[in-house]
């Protein structure tokens, strides 16, 4: 396939509407704001929906109402405005909903600013909305992979029943690179279990109430064995220059950039440097870090962020002990610069041989 | 063409008859005061649920349907016309 | 004997979802609107025969069971969204009949921005509104429709319009936009207006299975647990005391005034898509790109980090976006970060371009090897962070300070007046684009001009670009 030069926003929705999604419902946010352009463009062109809803709330129940009517949803927003769809996420989560959001994180927290931060890893990795449920999530660095990671999404989201996010930041969705798409496009799965028309869709119900505590259990007891189940199948990460790595990376979306571009600086000056770069921020490559953290060549991490911290506690959790993780973070819109990060790889491996 | 009369005595027949569920009634009155024959009561006797259920008093009912759409509950009442010869 | 009033086949004949008691009633209280209104929706759908098209939509609040009763499809929504839960499933299926079931607290307090845009984009469905002035499942607290003076578990000295302002009439709210079709307020008290809930009901199904459009029927409804009175007393209350703030009344019915229509599903369409998204279709003769090389430029210029910058409106991000989408092109892996954020205060923007050989790490240009720069801030700005051996364009019609550096090269090209003298200021983007391709060597002018329809979407003004382009390779030609 010969490739153009797009916006990783724009990219999303081409990438969605080839995995078979025809809906979308949304609420303007910089800078997420092209994907609802791209998709206001390109779904009545394909015989689909394009909705600007009042709100991020109501646009996130409309994705609970198409999602539960059994065809590939979605919606796009960032940090404040993922802020208050999560109401609908628990709830989508709850009744086991296929659905597919992307975050394209921006400054906080408040209206902040909306240059490019990750700031919504919290609320996307670890929760947001109330309850005992987990969201898969994906953490694309390219424009690229906007694309790839929207489409894997929709296949996840209804292999599993569960909302999937595509958690990326300003700088990706913004940026322009170059990108191919595959040629074949995907019609979305029948779902037997969905509301819509005919004999057999009038008998299903789409809820999230359990009365009963027992039922309710139960019901939390089958999420968890899904979760354990994708936590077994669908990990995703990537791995540079590891194999003698004694100061290890670990960073997701733009930052892994940075991080590759500064180990790439570093290597040729015989720093041991390498880069854990985590795609499935949920399941999180917690054994694979486990690993890595036991190889003896191995003296510190460096968890690198565009937050003050949110990914730190799960690397800690995964490492255990075993070597120390240090970290170091930009915020308010600030991309850790190359210089920076040399500079910082440095002074941790002068205090990791000190 | 039908008399005042012959209308007046029509009215006065029964043209339908009511079916009450007695376990599916919560008491509320609700059809009682809604029948314009007066042909419904609530009976002093009580039911599994511990309400005291409406009872139809067997003669009167026009099938007129006042009861049934007054009532709240889905299958409570249920309201017959009788056919000729009945 | 005929049977003439009987529970509908549209509801279930036993209710297994209702675990716990009694299977063959419902969970409401005695004397409960709820239940009277389900009768009359659960006859109106069998008698519309759309029974296996109809979705229910169920609220938060008592009336969050209706799936326990209803042979439909069943989905249960978050409290206050059922009309954008509604609206998901209505595009989704065009051809389904779809019913949001709102409570007062649901629909007119924390749902009332979902009812409201609903309504306003005339979706077609239609919306069940039961006022009884009371939230009734949490325990009899005050609605957004509780009369003044009204005692409720949150207000028991009695409502108070100081406090809490005045009960919110929905009907009246609903008719003030323009979309609906039909709108009506009718109350559950005698058999006459029992009737014409019914029939209202009805009628509201019956837009929808003829798809005219969004309709909203407001039923006062009793709550006798709610308001401490007996059922039969509660009608009373409804009279007397709901139906003067809340005036009965059909307020509005374009039914007639709008062409039934059939209702249709949406198709899949999966044809083109490629085309559609204006992306390369499949089976397209791809040319074959060769990695490009830049051996033939000095060390300094390899895989150039590049920053454009200048004021908003002089093409800064269009000269960038050119830049990368030259470099794909010709077979090097590129990159276009604009900024967008803080930096772009005061009108200034600027973009970093990388071009690289090898797969780009940081698409940020913290150190550039390149500046190019149309105005004396960014000269100021960007100028300290260029490379020892790096290279600053600037537009010196614009510039008046000359950049002082002496480890950089530095060339002056006057684009503006350059393009002013072509007939549009706006191609001095462009004249910069020739003078870069001709000083650096970087690309050839040809592949320039040639590549510009691949980032310039107004095809009509490609050939003015392309003069332009020449204008500026022309230009460094001449200065040597």
């Amino acid at each position: 396939m010969a490739k153009i030069i797009l916006k990783g926003n724009e990219a999303i929705i081409r990438g969605a509407v080839l995995a078979g999604c025809r809906t979308y419902f949304g609420y303007p946010i910089t800078p997420a704001s092209e994907i609802a352009e791209a998709a206001a463009a390109y779904m009545p062109r394909v015989g689909g929906t394009f909705l600007q809803a009042e709100s991020e709330v109501a646009a996130i129940n409309m994705v609970y109402g198409a999602a539960a009517a059994g065809v590939r949803a979605m919606t796009a927003s960032s940090g404040p405005g993922i802020s208050l769809k999560m109401e609908g996420v628990s709830y989508l989560a709850g009744a086991e909903l296929p659905c597919v959001i992307i975050s394209v994180g921006r400054g906080g927290p408040g209206l902040g600013n909306i240059a490019p931060e990750q700031g919504d890893y919290h609320q996307v990795v670890w929760g947001g909305g109330h309850g005992s449920y987990r969201n898969i999530v994906l953490a694309p660095n390219s424009v690229q992979e906007m694309s790839d990671m929207t489409m894997l999404a929709f296949e996840l989201a209804d292999r599993y029943r569960n909302p999937v996010f595509v958690l990326t930041d300003g700088a990706i969705g913004q940026m322009m690179e170059p990108v191919e798409f595959p040629d074949e496009s995907r019609v979305p799965p029948q779902k037997d279990w969905a509301i819509g028309v005919g004999p057999g869709p009038r008998k299903n119900l789409v809820s999230s109430i359990f009365l009963d505590a027992d039922e309710l259990e139960g019901s939390n007891k089958h999420l968890m064995e899904k979760y354990a189940q994708i936590e077994a199948e669908e990990i995703r990460f990537e791995e540079y220059q590891l194999d003698d790595a004694e100061l290890v990376i670990v960073a997701y979306g733009i930052v892994s950039r940075v991080a590759r571009s500064a180990i790439e600086t570093l290597r040729p000056q015989g720093v041991k440097v390498g880069l854990l770069r985590p795609i499935t921020l949920w399941p999180f490559p917690e054994k694979k870090l486990a690993e890595v953290a036991g190889r003896r060549h191995v003296q510190t991490f460096l968890d690198v962020e565009m937050n003050h911290g949110q990914m730190i506690k799960d690397v800690k959790l995964a490492v255990l002990g075993r070597k120390p993780v240090s970290f170091y973070g930009r915020m308010g819109g600030h991309i850790p610069t190359e210089v920076e990060l040399v500079g910082e790889i440095q002074r941790q491996m002068e205090m990791a041989t000190a | 063409m039908a008399t005042e009369a012959a209308a007046k005595k029509q009215a006065g027949k029964t043209r339908g008859h009511i079916e009450i569920r007695v376990d599916e009634c919560k008491g509320c009155g609700c059809c009682v005061i809604v029948c314009p024959k007066q042909v419904l009561e609530l009976s002093k006797e009580l039911n599994k649920m511990g309400y005291h259920p409406c009872t139809y008093k067997g003669e009167g009912c026009i099938a007129c349907g006042f009861c049934f759409y007054a009532c709240p509950e889905p299958g409570a009442i249920t309201v017959y016309t009788k056919e000729a010869g009945e | 004997m005929k049977v003439k009033f009987a529970k509908p086949e549209t509801f279930y004949d036993v209710y297994e979802r209702k675990a716990g008691g009694d299977q063959t009633v419902t969970h409401y209280c005695p004397g409960c609107g709820h239940g009277n209104i389900h009768k009359m929706i659960a006859e109106a759908i069998a008698d519309l025969g759309v029974q296996d098209r109809t979705v229910f939509v169920s609220p938060v609040g008592c009336s969050v069971f209706a799936y326990y009763y209803f042979d439909m499809g069943n989905i249960q929504a978050a409290h206050g969204r059922a009309p954008a839960v509604a609206t998901g499933v209505k595009r989704s299926h065009p051809d389904s009949i779809v019913i949001s079931y709102q409570g007062d607290g649901d629909l007119a307090a924390i749902g009332t921005a979902e009812v409201v845009h609903a309504a306003n984009r005339g979706e077609k469905i239609t919306v069940i509104f039961v006022n009884n002035a009371i939230y009734g499942m949490t325990g009899g607290q005050m609605a957004p429709t509780t009369l003044v003076g009204q005692r409720t578990t949150t207000t028991p000295y009695g409502r108070s319009p100081v406090n809490e302002g005045y009960p919110i009439r929905v009907a009246e709210l609903i008719n003030a936009l323009q979309a609906p079709v039909y709108i009506e307020r009718v109350a559950l008290t005698d058999a006459k207006h029992t009737a014409q809930t019914r029939k209202a009901i009805r009628k509201a199904l019956t837009y929808q299975v003829e798809n005219k459009g969004f309709s909203l029927v407001e039923v006062l409804a009793a709550c006798p647990t709610g308001w401490g009175v007996h059922p039969t007393q509660a009608r009373e209350w409804i009279k007397e005391a709901m139906e003067p703030v809340f005036p009965l009344g059909c307020f509005r019915d374009r039914g007639a005034e709008i062409e039934a229509a059939p209702l249709e599903p949406r198709p899949f369409i999966n044809e083109d898509l490629h085309e559609k998204l204006d992306v390369p279709s499949p089976g397209l003769a791809v040319e074959e790109v060769v990695p490009g090389t830049m051996d033939h430029l000095p060390e300094a210029l390899r895989n150039p980090r590049i920053k454009v910058a200048g004021f908003g409106g002089q093409g800064v991000l269009m000269l960038g976006l050119g830049l990368a989408t030259v470099g794909m092109k010709l077979g090097y892996h590129v990159s276009w970060l604009p900024s967008y954020g803080p930096e772009m205060r005061g009108g200034t923007a600027n973009c970093s371009v990388r071009i690289s050989t090898n797969m780009i790490g940081a698409p940020t240009v913290a150190e550039s090897d390149l500046l190019v720069a149309f105005n004396r801030p960014s000269v100021e700005k960007f100028e300290p962070d260029l490379r020892a051996g790096g290279m600053l364009f600037y537009d010196s019609s614009l510039v008046d300070v000359a950049p002082q550096r002496g480890d950089i090269g530095i060339v002056a090209v006057p684009a503006t007046k350059l393009a002013d003298e072509l007939g549009n200021t706006k191609a001095a983007n462009m004249v910069m684009f020739g003078a870069i391709a001709e000083k650096t060597g970087l690309f050839k002018e040809d592949d320039v001009r040639s590549h510009l329809g691949d980032f310039i979407k107004k095809k009509k003004l490609i050939p003015l670009n392309e003069e332009a382009v020449a204008k500026g390779a022309q230009f460094v030609r001449d200065m040597a």
